[in-house]
This record gives C-alpha cells, structure tokens and sequence, in this order.
C-alpha cells in the first residue's frame, strides 16, 4: 500500500485550528443549551436511575 | 400495568473482578522488575536467556496494567452495572462467555509473545498481527453483547454511564483498527503500513486516545456508578455530566501530536495538539468536580469509609493528571518533560491514583455486595489505602525529581561551550532516584495484596449470590415523548443513534489531522539522500525492534542547542520515509541513536553490546549475549524485502533474487574487518552484525551530503 501525496500543498493550513476551534465552540453552546434545557423533574428521574 | 421477572448475574462480574485482581499483581509485579532493572541491570538476567530483558519487559508490563488490569476493570464495571441501569440481563450468556475467557487468552498470548520478542515495535500496540485480529473479534463480541442488553432495556433513559462505555467501545475500535493496519510478513511479524512522519502521527493519535478512550472514558463511566452508589446520594450535576460527556469526547481525540511537539511533525499538527490539550483541562476538571461535589456534606463519611478514601483520591489524582497533561502540551513545558521521567510520573499518578484507586474502590464495594456481606476489616482497607497513598508518593517524587535534575545537566554548557556533563554522568546522578521510584511500586502492590487478603476472607465470609431476583415493567412499544421535550431526548433514547453521534464526534479531529499529512507533499519534504536501507541493516533494524531498543532510546533530534551539540543535526521528516514502523521513541533513557552512525567503531558496538558497562561504566543498559549466538535466518531476507516493497520502499523489481547476496557481502566485510582491525573472531551470520549495521547506518544519510 502506498500513500500518494495527492496536493502539493495546501494553502491556508493555518486556518485549521481556528476553523476546529470554531466548530468546537459552536457544538459546545449546543450541548450546553440542551443540557440545561432538560426538566427538572427528568434529571431527578434521571440521577435517581442507578438507585431505582 | 404488568411487570416482569428477570435475574442479575453476578458470576460474569465476579470472573471479571478476580481476572482484575489477577493480572493486576502481575501487571504490577513485572512493573516493580522493571523498575529495579533500571538500578541494578543483573536483573535482566541477559546471561541466561533473551526473554526478561528490559526491552520486552516493558511492554509485557504497560500492556498487562492498560488491557488486562483496567481492562477488565471496566468490564467488571459494564457486565455489573449496565443490567442494573438497564433493568435486564446480559443480552447473552454464551457471548459472555466468550467475551470473557477470548479476552484472558489474548493476555496470555500476549504476554508470551512479547517475552519471545514477538512485538511490531509501536508503543501499547505492540501485540502482532494474529493477535490484534482476534481482539478486533473479541471487542466486537462484547459490542454485540453490550448492545443487546441495550436494545432489550426496561428503561428508556440511558444513564450517563452508558453513554461513556458506547463512547468508549466505538472510539477503542476505530483507533485499534486504524493503528494496527499492518502487512504481514510471516506468522508473527509484520510491518505497519504507514511510515515515519504519518507512522508517528496514527501512532500517537492512538496511544493518547488509548489513555483517553480505555484508561479515561470508561472509568468516568464506573465513576459514575459506583461513585454515587458507595456515596449513597446522586450525582451531584447531571446536567454537567451531558456537557462533560460531550465535550470531552469532542477534545480528546485531537490532543495526540502533543506527544511529537519538536519533532518532525508539521508545525499545524502541533500547534492543532496544543491548542486542544489545552482546552482538555475544562470538561476534565468538570467531571473531576463532578465527582467530589457528589461528596459535599458526606465528608464526615469520607473519613471513616476507606472505599470512599479511595474514591476521593482517585478523581482527586485524575484532576491532578488532566492538569499536567495539558500544562505538559504547552511548547516550552514539554520541551522538558518530552523524553524525561516527567512523562512517567505522569501517566503513573493516573494509572496509580486514578485507574489504580477507582478499581480498589469498586473492588471493595462490590465483593461484600456480590458475597451478601460486609467488608471482613475496613482497617486493612485503609492501612491499604495508606500504603498505596505512600507508594504513590514515593514513586512519583523521585521521578519529578530527575526529570528536572537531568534537565538542567542535560542544558548546561561550559563557558568555552561544551556540554558540561557527559550522558553517562547524569545516568549515575539519576539512578538512585530510580531505586526510590522502585520502592514506592513495592508499596502500591504490597496494598494489592492486602486488598487480595481482605477480599478474599471476605468472600469466605459470606455466599456468593450468582443471581438477583428483580422486577419491573417492560418498555411500551409506542412511546411519545412528552411535550416540549427537545430533540436531544431522542438521542438519550436511542443508542444507536449515541453511537452514531458519539462517531461523528470523534471521528472529526481525527480526519482533520491525519488525512492532510497523508496527502499533502509539502508536510514531508523529500530528501534525495536518503535511501532505502540495505537488507543487512533491515534485519538489524528488525532485531532493534524485537529487543525493544525504543523504550529506551530515541530515534528523533529535537532542535535545540543542547540536544545538537550532544546527538547531532536535529531530524528531519524526509530522513524517515523508509521506516516501516517509525522508531522515534518516547523516552530517553540511554541517548538518542538517530545520528549514532558512525560515531564509534565496530568494535565500539560490538563490546557494548556484549557488555555495556565495559564500554560504558555504571550503564545501566542491558547485555545482549545472546545476539553474538543466535543467527540470522537468512531467507526471511526475501519476504521482508518484497513486503517493503509493497509498502512503497523503492527496492528495484525483482531484487528479491539479489539481497541475500548482498547481505552476505555486507556482513562479511563488517566481520572480516572486526577481525583484521580488533582481532575479533565472530561469525557473519550472528544477529550482532546485522545490529551494528543497522546502527551504523543511522542518521548517515544527511552526513554524506554535507
Ligand atoms: C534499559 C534501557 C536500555 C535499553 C533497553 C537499551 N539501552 Fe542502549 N543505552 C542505555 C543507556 C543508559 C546508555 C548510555 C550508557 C552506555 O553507553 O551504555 C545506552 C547507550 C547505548 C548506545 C551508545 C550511545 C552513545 O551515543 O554513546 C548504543 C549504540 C545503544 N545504547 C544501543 C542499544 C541497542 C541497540 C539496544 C537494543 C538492543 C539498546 N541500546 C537497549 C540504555 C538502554
């Protein structure tokens, strides 16, 4: 198996960590939003499962 | 509304919980070997035979303590706690079965063949190719079990703890499969596909999500359970377990270049590594408090239950470890602690503290559970708690401690200029650090035997309860949510979806990473001068890989001043094309060898390697007599040549009909000449030959053009 370098290059790599970061920021709201969207009454059901 | 009757199982989580325990203390134990190796290099016992040598030693101990002691570990954990959050039995009794005891015959295989030097050279994925096919089946037969018991659930909510193992299983068989893609040259050998820079790059993507997603996730998960279940009180945010889950999956997976910050790997692969790593330190830390507030007001408890002691300082050594780590991915941190004991101090206050402690507290718990008991003494519970507390320490200080010391004799330079402190002199200042990091080892698995001691009389005391009665409804077929609930409800309800989802997480920062340093020349520049190595030297290179010489030495020049002026020119991506697996190594306990070429003689090698402290007095390398005896089997020459090629090593068409040839001219002049110049008498054909080679080839490539 051989891996072919398929670009020369690639412009603007250093963009990469910026866009990822991006992303991870985006997600991170979303989830958080959901997270503390959730009832009350469900997360007391929900914490209470290992005792059920 | 009826309900139904079913069983818990305990004997799967008793099999797995003593399996824990057993390959604990001999994950341990080969660790403390190991450890006093290091001081006193008579233990390798290289007189006698091949097989205790440090170099295979150290593997057998990282692989016993990662897949066979916290391996079952989490098993223990999964095969306990999923029925009871999910209301059911194991889907599957046979597959239980063979979960179990596939997984205990990939230990011992695992363990003999890298005694018998069987290995594929790539840290915590050393396992040959026979090998990791049966775990990619074994793993899946535990994935069809696990998802089974879901699928057949009698509540409809996954509990967070679920949603760390299915995160755990996916990610662990994706990073498996990724890393160990490898062509087989023979039974137990084989070449990874990949080469050099992207070798490195697949490696430590996987190596740092095997801490992340098999020695971190999972146990987050059995933190989760047994946490609030020795606690007696919920966790104490749910909330904060969704966003922890999250987004520590998200992050996890992109920290792996911060193990090649300074090498070759582009720049943009580090940078994208240092950033993350950083950014770890938030989920974990969340879930780190996560766990100790679920404490707040049973504090008072704290003090008296030795299993939440353990608990306590388990996550309290996790927080400690996520904090490091990232601290360790900042340029500047790592440029010390990259190569040094640092790095071991590290991983051990997290397997020690974190994976070692969590697995003592649940072990506690549950075998007085399991039994229908209580504890046979809480007072050898905590006198264990002091001991293992005590061995940490003592391991962990004096390891800090050199990694500091050697750093500063390692930098320091002369007024005229020279490197003020031979290689050697710092050895020596080192080792008796080495001797108290032995001890403290000594300690930690004395408190396992007192565990095993207390365990076990606690058994006798009770009847073992191979099943528990219990009840409840079944989930209705047409299930409508709730109104208002949000679309994340859905993802809480179906697992296969969770799987799905907690796929796409991580698969990102893994495809962002590697796919460009796949295919994209200018991340690996060519260099013209370096050629593919000659059939004597790829059989040297072999025996470097199966004696473990990278757990050592490191094959990678930084470019810093000091590190220049001690090993030579700083490496460069292009010098590493040909090597199928790549040799960079994580640990400098003896020097770097990627510019060793050529800096002694044959004879230099040859006595170093029959007795190193002949050459070197007060080394702490190991003999390798055994290499002047043994000889190459010379026909391997040709399936290994044609398998490099296949890999992309341009060896001409057909030279498969020309390398022993040029193997026997090869060795036969570094003989004849060791015995013209040196009056050495040794066969051609000794493996020793094809090592110094091997050895005197490195690096030489980039010298010639000068
Ligand atoms: C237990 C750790 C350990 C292992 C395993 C080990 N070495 Fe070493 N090695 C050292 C230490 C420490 C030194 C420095 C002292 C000395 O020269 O012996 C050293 C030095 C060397 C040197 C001399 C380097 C120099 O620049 O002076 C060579 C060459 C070498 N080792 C080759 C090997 C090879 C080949 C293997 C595997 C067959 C190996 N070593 C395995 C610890 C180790």
């Amino acid at each position: 198996m051989k891996f072919q370098h398929y670009l020369e290059r690639i412009s603007g790599i250093q963009i990469f960590p910026f866009i990822s970061l991006l992303i991870f920021v985006c997600f991170f709201v979303g989830v958080s939003y959901w997270a503390f969207k959730i009832h009350k009454s469900k997360i007391k059901e929900y914490e209470n499962i290992p005792f059920n | 509304m009826h309900t139904e009757v079913f069983y818990y199982d305990n004997k799967f989580p008793k099999y797995f919980a003593i399996a824990t325990i057993v390959w604990g203390v001999i994950g341990m134990l080969v660790g403390v070997i190991a450890a006093f190796q290091m001081v006193f290099p008579v233990l390798n016992f290289s007189e006698y035979f091949p097989y205790l040598s440090f170099g295979r030693l150290r593997p057998v101990h990282t692989n016993a303590v990662i897949f066979a002691f916290v391996g079952n570990g989490i098993f223990t954990a999964i095969y306990y706690s999923i029925p009871r959050l999910l209301k059911t039995e194991m889907w599957s009794k046979r597959l239980s079965a063979l979960h179990f005891w596939g997984w205990q015959l990939i230990i011992v295989l695992a363990a003999l063949t890298l005694l018998a030097g069987f290995t594929t050279g790539k840290e915590y994925a050393e396992l040959e190719w026979p090998i990791d096919i049966l775990i990619t089946i074994i793993w899946v037969i535990f994935g069809f079990n696990m998802f089974g018991t879901i699928l057949t659930r009698r509540e409809r909510h996954l509990y967070v703890a679920i949603w760390f193992f299915i995160a755990s299983w996916v990610t662990v068989a994706i990073l498996h499969i990724t890393n160990s893609m490898e062509l087989p040259v023979s039974l137990f050998k084989s070449y990874s596909v990949y080469a050099g820079v992207q070798d490195a790059l697949v490696q430590w993507w996987y190596g740092h999500n095997a801490v992340a997603f098999f020695l971190t996730t999972p146990y987050l998960g059995l933190m989760y359970y047994f946490l609030p279940k020795a606690a007696d009180r919920p966790v104490y945010s749910y909330r904060l377990s969704i966003v922890h889950f999250w987004s520590i999956i998200f992050i996890y997976i992109w920290a792996g270049p911060h193990h090649l910050l300074y090498t070759a790997l582009p720049e943009w692969a580090q940078s994208l590594g240092t950033v993350f790593s950083i950014m770890l330190i938030l989920p974990s830390w969340g879930g780190m408090l996560n766990g100790l507030f679920t404490l707040r007001g049973a504090w008072d408890r704290v003090r008296e239950d030795p299993i939440l002691k353990f608990m306590v300082v388990a996550v309290t050594c996790y927080g400690m470890a996520t904090f490091e780590g990232p601290m360790m991915s900042l340029k500047n941190v790592n440029a010390i602690s990259h190569y040094s004991d640092w790095t071991i101090a590290h991983v051990h206050i997290g397997a020690l503290g974190w994976n070692g402690f969590l697995t003592f507290g649940m072990l506690y718990w549950l075998f007085p559970k399991m039994f229908n008991t209580t504890l046979y003494s809480r007072k050898l519970a905590s006198t264990h708690f002091w001991i293992g507390t005590l061995g940490i320490v003592l391991y962990a200080i004096p390891m800090y401690w050199s990694a500091f010391r050697s750093y500063f004799m390692m930098k320091s330079f002369t007024p005229t200029g020279q490197l003020e402190y031979q290689f050697m002199d710092i050895v020596q200042t080192i080792v008796p650090f080495y001797f108290i990091r032995a001890i403290g080892g000594t300690l930690f698995l004395a408190g396992v035997i007192i565990m095993i001691y207390n365990l076990w009389k606690t058994a006798q005391e009770g009847k073992f309860i191979e099943s528990e009665r219990a009840e409840a409804a079944p989930l209705t077929k047409q299930y409508v949510a709730p109104a208002g609930s949000l679309w994340h409800s859905i993802i809480e309800r179906k697992p296969l979806m969770l799987l799905t989802f907690s796929l796409i997480v991580v698969s990102i920062g893994g495809i962002v990473e590697i796919v460009p340093t796949f295919l994209i020349k200018e991340n690996i520049p060519q260099l013209t001068s370096v050629k593919p190595y000659t059939p004597l030297e790829l059989q040297g290179r072999d025996i470097y890989i199966r004696e473990g010489c990278y757990t050592c030495h490191s094959q990678m020049i930084r470019p810093f001043r000091y590190e220049i002026s001690r090993y030579g020119e700083y490496s460069k991506a292009g010098e590493f094309v040909y090597d199928h697996p790549y040799q960079w190594g994580s640990k400098r306990t003896g020097p770097d060898l990627a510019r060793i070429g050529g800096k002694y003689s044959d004879a230099w090698h040859f006595n170093h390697m029959l007795d190193p402290q002949s050459m070197s007095p007060g080394s702490i390398m190991p003999a390798y007599p055994h290499l002047f005896e043994t000889e190459i089997i010379k026909s391997t020459t040709i399936s290994k040549i044609h398998a490099m090629r296949r890999l992309g090593v341009p060896y001409a068409e057909g030279y498969e009909s020309q390398c022993i040839k040029d193997m026997e001219i090869q060795a036969d002049k570094i003989s004849n000449n060791l015995l013209k110049e040196n009056k050495i008498e040794i066969k051609s054909e000794s493996e020793i030959i094809a090592l110094i080679a091997y050895l005197q080839r490195l690096g030489t490539d980039i010298k010639l053009k000068k």
